[in-house]
């Protein structure tokens, strides 16, 4: 497979806990099916207490990418957290990143000790759409539980986007592989509410 | 299914770094592993135990690093294929035995395997332990991708077995940790007897074993300069070469990529870097006359080539040499594509630019002013988050300026404001303890404070047993605070002596902390840190006390707690949370710090975030009001 643009470059990004890394083990597993070099950079240890995490996914038809993206290099953002989304626009940005966002918040702890304010999330978006090319809301927090599997309905709502040369059936292989058998199902679920979210949006 | 599992030889699969050296250990038919947890290392033992029972091999969770590093020598010693695995700072702590079992030699394949942490993301230093290898005169492989990464391991116990040597394979953070592509080997059948013969000792006519043992270094070179780990690609006449090593390959590529410079400018990667395949270096030197050395933390393959080029200066003729010296990298931290790109613009007097200036402006003008910092904090429930507080509470009312010594563990936070910032001194495993010994010896310098270490169950075991030994030998002064959450949470909750089941998860016999303690003849009390109250009186009593005492707070992780239990439902009873009124000054939100706990701007009171709440319920023991309810009780 030949990519439009080579390599393709993903950031999936979030808050430690929130699964980063099973997102962009999927997306990078769906990828190695379409026989792509997939390189994926991830953060982990003490880092992912609470902290910011950001998972590098580099697609390239040619050659195995280093784990990490150049500054202002990322074709795609996927935020699980939206003030995540903007950090890493600031940094890995350019007029032609597309966002996929979910608006739900999760507060610093110096957010809630008061030593730090939280923007609200219209001020976000709107920061979003001036910097990137085209921004898409996934609102996820209709129920509370939803957040649990934000990671794996965020990575719905990118597989349905069509930003990846990657179809639907390679990501569920995929989860098929990594997933335990028990939480398949209910993640397939999940997934697919992602997917329906982007739809229609 | 693991993936190291999978037989199907020619096949592509995604494979972390880490995942990449089990299968390639498991390709060479490893029969035993032993390590002990520390980022970025942990997975490589990890997914060796949970196929363990897959494949016959033998694998454990150590006490610490020597221990493993002897366990596995011991495999080695008796003919069969073991392999160690930690992080920098492991290295430390087995090199007394690694300093000898090289003198001695080994049997059958021993790989080290030791993972670096550039830009210490995890750890409490960046040490290059690629310097050990060469301290220690042992052959040092560095792979550069994750095909590489599962070859070089395979390759390295052949190599290991025809020296009679360890062989020490150095990876980094961004190899072990990161995923990529790679075409899946052979596996082998059968398993050898083990059988201990000879005698393996170190000590005896040491300087003809130091001989014996550099002779043996020069088999390695001999193999290293037929190596398919080094190669050379870019133009034949290339006057300007980039020397790279590990994860230097990959940003080296990058780098002349980004500026265009595939015509002009060649890379020389070398995967053996200890001993230096000198031939082969110096055969691709020879059209040059700058070189740009490109490796992570140390310049170590910088002062090893400049030793070379020297030794081949007639041959060779003078060669500019850039790298951590001359100022073009930085000799600290990590490095990626652009800072090696930076380095080679700015000799080359090129211009690199990421992304448009104006832009990237206005990105940081947006987005800066309003980006919240976002701390790593304890998870919600977390127990060390009550202890903190208890141990705070516990020196104020004590009134003496007492302080806390840490080490290395999720309580490390406790350095920072998730732990109330207590910690005050944070080195290594077990540091705290012993650093407390001192402290506690420092009376008849007119020295009043107390003095409280801090140190996990894990790190017990690990390395903080001398230090209290110590203390009671020599009567010292202050009080040891194990923080025992039932595993080594850090690292993702692997096994103890003290957790009751082994690295295949079977059960176990339990060393008690409490029996250890009370053995070593220190006054032990074991409280839970959910009981604020009574661990802040219990902890104010035994600061009253003379000599050595240990307090220790029990409370599982409740990252693995509610998995095992569920978790109830917490919330705030808005009729009885008053606010800003109440003059707790937020204390839930606010001073206790749980992620859990939000302050809802619109009613003025607190609210918990179910989402986030792991229904520890140790806020609804501390709010002043009453105002917090565990559901159920």
């Amino acid at each position: 497979m030949t990519l439009e643009k080579d390599p393709l470059n993903l950031i999936i990004t979030g808050v430690g806990g929130q699964g980063n890394v099973l997102a962009s083990h999927i997306v990078a597993s769906a990828g190695i099916k379409e026989e792509l070099y997939v390189t994926v950079g991830e953060t982990y240890g003490a880092s992912q207490r609470g902290g910011a995490v950001m998972s590098h996914v580099r697609f390239s038809s040619q050659a195995q990418c280093s784990p990490l993206i150049s500054e202002g290099q990322a074709d795609i953002v996927v935020a699980l957290e939206p003030v995540e989304a903007l950090r890493v626009m600031a940094e890995f940005g350019n007029p032609k990143t597309r966002v996929i966002v979910s608006p739900r918040p999760i507060y610093p702890i110096w957010v809630l000790s008061g030593q730090a304010k939280y923007p609200l999330i219209e001020e976000i978006l709107g920061k979003l759409e001036e910097l990137a090319d085209r921004v898409q809301v996934v609102d996820v927090s209709e129920d509370g539980e939803a957040l649990v599997g934000a990671n794996v309905l965020m990575i719905g709502a990118l597989a349905a986007s069509g930003l990846l040369p990657i179809p639907i059936e390679s990501f569920e292989e995929a989860m098929r592989e990594i997933l335990a058998p028990k939480d398949l199902e209910m993640n397939f679920q999940t997934f697919r509410k992602g997917m329906q979210a982007m739809a229609g949006g | 299914m693991s993936i190291l599992t999978v037989d199907q030889p020619g096949k592509s699969v995604l494979m972390m770094g880490n995942e990449a050296i089990a299968r390639g250990a498991i390709e060479a038919g490893v029969n035993f592993c032993a390590a002990y947890p520390g980022t970025p290392s942990t997975e490589i033992a990890e997914s060796l135990a949970r196929v363990a029972e897959h494949f016959g091999l033998y694998a454990e969770w150590s006490t610490n690093e020597m221990v493993a590093l002897e366990a596995a020598a011991a495999a080695s010693l008796a003919g069969l294929r073991a392999i160690v695995a930690m992080k920098q700072n492991g290295v430390n702590v087995c090199s007394d035995f690694l300093m000898t079992i090289s003198l001695s030699g080994t049997r059958g394949g021993l790989v080290i395997v030791a993972a670096d942490d550039p830009s210490a993301i995890s750890s409490s230093n960046e040490q290059d332990s690629r310097n050990f290898a060469k301290f220690a005169d042992l052959p040092l492989l560095e792979p550069a991708t994750f095909q590489e990464a599962k070859d070089i391991t395979k390759w390295a116990f052949e190599l290991s077995e025809k020296l009679g040597l360890p062989c020490m394979i150095r990876s980094v953070t961004r190899l072990s940790h990161s995923r990529g592509n790679v075409k899946l080997g052979e596996i082998p059948e059968g398993r050898p007897v083990a059988r201990f013969e000879g005698a393996y000792i170190a000590g005896a006519f040491v300087a003809i074993q130091h001989s014996a043992l550099h002779q043996k270094l020069e088999q390695a070179r001999a193999a290293f300069e037929e190596s398919e780990f080094n190669w050379y690609v870019g133009p034949e006449d290339a006057k300007f070469i980039i020397v790279t090593s590990g994860s230097g390959w990959f940003y080296s590529r990058e780098a002349v990529a980004a500026l265009g410079l595939g015509e002009k400018v060649g890379i020389l990667k070398i995967g053996t870097t200890w001993p230096l395949p000198e031939r082969f270096i110096i055969d691709h030197l020879r059209q040059a006359t700058e070189i740009l050395i490109v490796e992570e933390v140390d310049p170590f393959l910088e002062q090893n080539i400049k030793v070379l080029l020297a030794e081949q200066a007639k041959t060779l003729g003078p060669i500019e040499v850039y790298g951590a010296r001359s100022g073009h990298l930085p000799g600290f931290g990590d490095i990626n594509q652009d800072k090696v790109a930076r380095a080679l613009a700015s000799i080359k007097g090129l211009e690199y630019r990421t992304r448009d200036e104006v832009y990237a402006q206005r990105a940081s003008d947006l987005a800066l002013p309003i980006l919240p910092p976002r701390m790593p904090t304890f998870c919600p429930g977390c127990p060390h988050r009550a202890s903190l507080w208890a141990i705070k509470a516990a020196l104020k009312l004590d009134g003496r300026d007492g302080f806390v010594t840490g080490d290395i563990g999720c309580y490390s936070l406790g350095a920072g404001p998730a732990g109330f910032w207590q910690l005050k001194t944070l080195h290594c495993m077990g540091a705290g303890t012993g650093l407390a010994t001192g402290f506690g010896q420092l009376g008849q310098f007119g020295f009043n404070q107390p003095v409280i270490s801090v140190c996990g169950d894990s790190t017990f075991f690990h390395a903080a047993i001398p230090g209290l030994i110590n203390a009671r030998f020599n009567n010292s002064n202050f009080l040891m605070v194990i923080l025992d959450n039932g595993g080594t949470a850090m690292t993702g909750f692997q096994p103890h002596p003290g957790s009751g089941y082994d690295a295949l998860g079977r059960p176990a016999p339990v060393v008690e902390i409490e029996e250890v303690c009370k053995a070593i003849g220190v006054e032990v009390k074991v409280r839970d840190p959910f009981e604020v109250d009574q661990a802040i009186e219990d902890l104010y009593d035994m600061l009253q006390e003379d000599g050595a005492k240990v307090m220790v707070f029990r409370r599982k992780c409740y990252l693995v707690e509610s998995k095992e239990k569920g978790r109830k439902r917490v919330f705030v009873e808005p009729e009885k949370c008053i606010g800003d009124d109440c003059g707790c000054a937020r204390f839930c939100s606010r001073v206790f710090n749980c992620p859990g706990i939000i302050w809802d701007q619109e009613a003025k009171k607190a609210k918990i975030d179910e989402v986030v709440c792991t229904g520890c319920g140790v806020c609804a023991t501390l709010c002043p009001r009453g105002a917090i309810v565990v559901e159920g009780g």
